[in-house]
């Protein structure tokens, strides 16, 4: 057996939808339920142990490196949800199956469903921090996905918007909480961090922490202030409530309260805000509950009131009070999840969910009535029922407490006021619905609903007296193994009775019992006391916040971001400036100890061709062809300094990027205009000038500093290992295709994506070119002068010859793929420009994508080639040989990965540059003849 | 004797990468500041061959060889702009 299943197997169940649905929905709702069916069963298999006191925990390792493990645990209370969760989780499945109409995409709801199940099983069974969130965090999700199924109605977005915004808000104050806990014991591991309560308490950083994980807590439980996206998740369907509003998700977060029990409760922290969070939560929700008039309106401020006597219970710092508090957890679960769907049942037997309109329902459907009053009345806490059971503990529990100090005693007081409104509005549910006269305006006439749908009602409401008459027997060794595990293997002694002999709590749940009767009987004074107030909707506050929050995001990223690219440049460097500045003015000398090279007038010569021509580019950068030209000089010169400078690799580089751009800018500048305005003031361009000419002067610092500097860099290493280790002597080719081989193959796939996206952009862009250049003349009349296309024809062979030259001495000495490639490109580019597109169509047959894309292959290839050889990724091989005539050569691995490289950059830049080139071919032709 | 000649020449050839920077300055049109960028190029691979002689090594001369080749796709991509504005049709 295997604890990883009892996830895994509702994660997978998600598939199972998809594969089923088409067989009818009978049997996709079966095959649906048979995993977590399966998942229960494991579970159950596993309870023995558990009941004898066992915890039963699962490791994987995950990235040991860092500490993160997927690890499981089944405990008590892992136990108690797991049976919740599963166990409803299958009533909901065949609920769901009768009540979703033929519209509602079936295996939409279930995947969902299965997703969200899925997610809670992970949270109540991890035994790591991290993991519990990661889970936290799907609820969220799933459960957004699930409020939000009928989306073609604005309140189920907007609603399902609202539980995904709070409940996300919440997940992440959980995560830094968690993280601080993590921090504070130095382990994720749930063991670990349940045992250092001395630890946690003791440190400075606990408040924080506390505070954290219960937000996380607070707005998943719906505690106040956060309680207000319960009641608009109702626009939910109904399966939807039933599950995620009654028994798992607003439960997580009480699940969560329990799990920390041993860690974070326990001091007066706790006790303050926890109790007090739950009192405020218990009174609101039961107040508002009784004059909600829609009937699921009216159980989602019952359950926002019933979480919040759970959280009191948690609060109270009591052991008692915990074991109450998980009682009530299950007796909750049961009841109201049963009650959601009776009204479920009503509204789709009925169609209407408006208790001003549902009147006398007991004459059309005296059974489902029947049900759903028992479980009205265990949720009032009448004797005989299993909510009679947990609230009178409530009350006995409020007894022994202090949170107010002296006036403590109103807490008692204040139990029995929630209590009976409590059941107030369960009278109301009761009354409203089922007696009180003639049903008004129905859509339809009411009926019995078809026999399964009842099934999960009824086996609730079962255990409703099931519990209610025999509590010990039924859920005695539950309740005890879960409290056993919130309360670190101390469980006080209770007494799971109906009767426990006259005494306080008894009277007060008496008193609870006639409270309400009166307070339902006097319910039109009361509605009447109502109405004077604004009664504002929580969506409108919230949609507003919203909205004024994204506008304030808004206009901040309007001011940053205001379309401007010299801006842009403007700030970037600004920032360069101010971070790569200020630490120069600490540096007190700028030249290292480094003797610097002598001076020759060649080199005096070029630098000043370099410094004109870049000053000439800047000063002409509006009349752009010729800047064009002096930027060629510029990186002529550029090339020259690399070869002067021992590295003729950058020259050969330089050199055939520097060819591709100018033919890339010379074939995009022919669509932009020749010349452009001045556009910047004067200020502008001063205020320019500065900025520039002060990162010119960081950046030339920076460099001298560098460059005077004796350093050892890892170029050492690569120099000394590149013969005996990558088997070449160029180093610069044997750190692209060895050392840093992986590079190389991620800047080859950016390269073939980025020219593919390029590929995709101009398509199929045509764009019609002015019949005169910028100087009014009409274009030269011959496309293809004969003595070019003889010269390019002829040189083709020559730069392939090159091309393969290069190519193959690149491991050894200057050269390489890159290189070759590009010079291949331009080989080929030549013959575009010389013969035109209709020459070289018939002539090369091949699709540029293709190139790129065995290029890419066959570099990957070649690193998987090595774990043939039990190497790791992308190892090389080399080795030497000798063939007669041909003499000793070297077969290296490396350059099989060399020439993915130079097939991705053909392919990269043929597509790029052949694309521009097409964008007005057809264009041209009709222009001509209109002329 | 070498050195000599290889000072005589470089000198030569850095004037002259001069007097083609002030052509490329003056123009005044087109085809003159082309063909200075072309002469740029082919001085330029004098330098470097004379580079590579004084240095007594081979390694620079596919520096020269893709200077030669490239300068010549650029030099005739730039005068197909000028005639026919598309470079490739």
């Amino acid at each position: 057996m295997n604890l990883l299943w009892v996830v895994l197997l509702p994660l997978i169940g998600t598939l199972v939808p998809l594969f089923t649905e088409r067989f009818g929905r009978n049997i996709c709702a079966f095959c649906v339920a048979l995993l977590p069916a399966w998942s229960l069963i494991l579970v159950l298999m596993y309870a023995p142990d558990i009941f004898n006191g066992q915890a039963i925990r699962q490791t994987i390792e995950w990235i040991p490196a860092i500490g993160l493990e997927v690890s499981f645990r089944l405990d008590g209370l892992s136990l108690l949800f797991l049976l919740l969760i599963l166990g409803i989780g299958l009533l909901v499945i065949l609920y769901a199956r009768y009540y979703l109409s033929l519209k509602d995409s079936m295996s939409r709801f279930y995947v969902y469903l299965m997703l969200f199940m899925a997610a809670m099983v992970g949270i109540v069974t991890s035994n790591n921090l991290i993991q519990l969130w990661m889970f936290w965090e799907l609820t969220s999700i799933s459960s957004f996905l699930l409020i939000s199924f009928w989306s073609h109605k604005s309140e189920a977005r907007k609603g399902a918007r609202m539980a995904l915004t709070v409940t996300g808000a919440g997940g992440l104050a959980l995560l830094a909480g968690l993280l601080l806990i993590g921090r504070i014991v130095g382990s994720y591991d749930l063991d670990t961090v349940l045992a250092s309560s001395d630890i946690i308490h003791a440190h400075a950083a606990y408040p924080v922490a506390l505070i954290l994980v219960l937000l996380g807590a607070f707005t998943k439980s719906a505690q106040f202030p956060f309680h207000f996206w319960l009641p608009h998740a109702m626009a939910a369907p109904t399966p939807v409530s039933a599950y995620l509003h009654s028994a798992t998700m607003v439960k997580a977060g009480i699940f969560l309260m329990a799990r920390f029990y041993p860690v974070l409760a326990g001091t007066d922290l706790w006790f303050i805000i926890v109790s007090l969070t739950g009192l405020t939560t218990l009174l609101l929700g039961a107040y508002i509950a009784l004059f909600k008039h829609d009937l699921k309106g009216l159980l989602a401020y019952s359950t926002i009131s019933h979480l919040g006597l759970i959280t009191l219970l948690l609060g109270l710092n009591s052991p008692l009070a915990a074991v109450a508090a998980i009682f009530h957890i299950i007796n909750h679960a049961t009841f109201k999840a049963s009650l959601f769907m009776a009204a479920g049942i009503i509204d789709h037997e009925s169609g209407s969910r408006d208790m001003r309109q549902l009147n006398g329902l007991w004459q059309y459907m005296p059974y489902t009535a029947t049900l759903a009053i028992v479980a009205a009345l265990a949720m009032a806490g009448v004797p005989l029922l299993n909510g009679f059971l947990s609230k009178e503990m409530f009350f006995a529990e409020t007894l022994n407490q202090s949170v107010l100090g002296s006036l403590s005693w109103t807490i008692p007081l204040l139990a029995v006021i929630g209590a009976a409104f409590s059941v107030a509005y369960s009278l109301r549910f009761i009354h409203d619905v089922f007696f009180n006269g003639q049903p008004v305006d129905l859509p339809k006439t009411p009926q019995e609903p078809p026999r399964y749908v009842r099934i999960p009602v009824e086996i609730l409401v079962a255990l409703c007296l099931l519990v209610g008459i025999f509590p010990a027997f039924v859920v005695g060794d539950l309740l005890h193994i879960a409290s056993f595990a919130v309360l670190d293997h101390t469980v006080p002694v209770h007494n799971l009775a109906i009767w426990h002999g006259l005494n306080l709590p008894l009277l007060m749940s008496f008193m609870a019992m006639v409270g309400g009767v009166i307070l339902y009987y006097n319910r039109r004074h009361l509605f009447e006391f109502q109405s004077h107030f604004d009664t504002t909707d929580a969506k409108h506050i919230f949609e507003r916040t919203i909205q004024s929050l994204v506008k304030a995001a808004e206009s901040i990223t309007n001011t940053l971001e205001n379309g401007s690219l010299q801006r842009y440049v403007f700030t970037l460097l600004l920032c360069t400036l101010v971070m790569g500045g200020l630490p120069l003015i600490e540096l007190t000398q700028n030249s290292g100890t480094r003797a610097s090279i002598p001076l020759d007038g060649v080199t005096i010569v070029c630098a000043l061709l370099m410094i004109f021509s870049a000053v000439a580019t800047v000063i002409w950068h509006r009349r752009r062809f010729l800047a064009l030209i002096f930027l060629s000089v510029v990186g002529l010169i550029v090339s020259l300094t690399f070869a002067k400078f021992s590295a003729p690799d950058l020259a050969l580089t330089q050199l055939s990027v520097e060819i591709v751009t100018i033919i890339l800018l010379l074939l995009a500048l022919f669509f932009l205009p020749q010349s452009s305005l001045k556009e910047s003031s004067n200020r502008r361009l001063s205020v320019d000038l500065l900025v520039a000419g002060l990162i010119g002067c960081v950046i030339g610092t920076l460099c001298y500093a560098m460059l005077t500097t004796p350093l050892n860099t890892m170029s050492d290493f690569f120099i000394a290992n590149s013969k005996t280790g990558g088997g070449g002597t160029n180093v610069v080719n044997v750190i692209l295709v060895d050392f840093r081989g992986f590079d190389t193959l991620g800047e080859i796939i950016v390269l073939g994506i980025a020219a593919l996206g390029i590929f995709k952009l101009i398509a199929n862009m045509r764009i019609a070119i002015p019949a005169r250049d910028d100087k009014g003349r009409a274009w030269s009349n011959d496309p293809h002068p004969m003595m070019l296309e003889v010269v390019s024809q002829s040189l083709l062979p020559l730069a392939l010859l090159v091309s393969a030259y290069i190519f193959l001495r690149g491991h050894n000495m200057p050269g390489g793929g890159f290189i070759a490639g590009l010079i291949t490109s331009v080989a080929i580019i030549q013959q575009y420009i010389a013969h035109g597109v209709q020459w070289i169509k018939p002539r090369v047959t091949i699709d540029y994508q293709w190139i790129i894309a065995s290029g890419i292959l066959i570099a990957t290839a070649t690193g998987l080639g090595s774990w043939l050889f039990g190497q790791a990724f992308l190892s090389t091989w080399f080795d030497y040989f000798s063939l007669p005539w041909i003499g000793k050569f070297e077969l290296a691995s490396a350059m099989l990965f060399d020439l993915g490289v130079y097939l991705t950059v053909v392919g990269a830049v043929m597509l790029i540059l052949a694309n521009l080139g097409k964008l007005t071919t057809s264009e041209r032709l009709d222009i001509q003849e209109n002329n | 004797m070498l050195n000599i000649a290889i000072t005589i020449a470089a000198v030569l050839m850095c004037l002259s990468l001069m007097l083609n920077l002030w052509r490329l300055f003056k123009g005044p049109s087109r085809p003159d500041r082309i063909l200075a960028l072309d002469t740029m190029y082919i001085n330029s691979i004098a330098l470097i061959i004379l580079f590579g002689i004084f240095s007594r090594t081979t390694l620079y001369f596919e520096a020269a060889l893709l200077i030669a080749m490239l300068g010549f796709v650029s030099t005739a991509a730039m005068c197909k702009y000028i005639l026919r504005g598309d470079l490739i049709e």
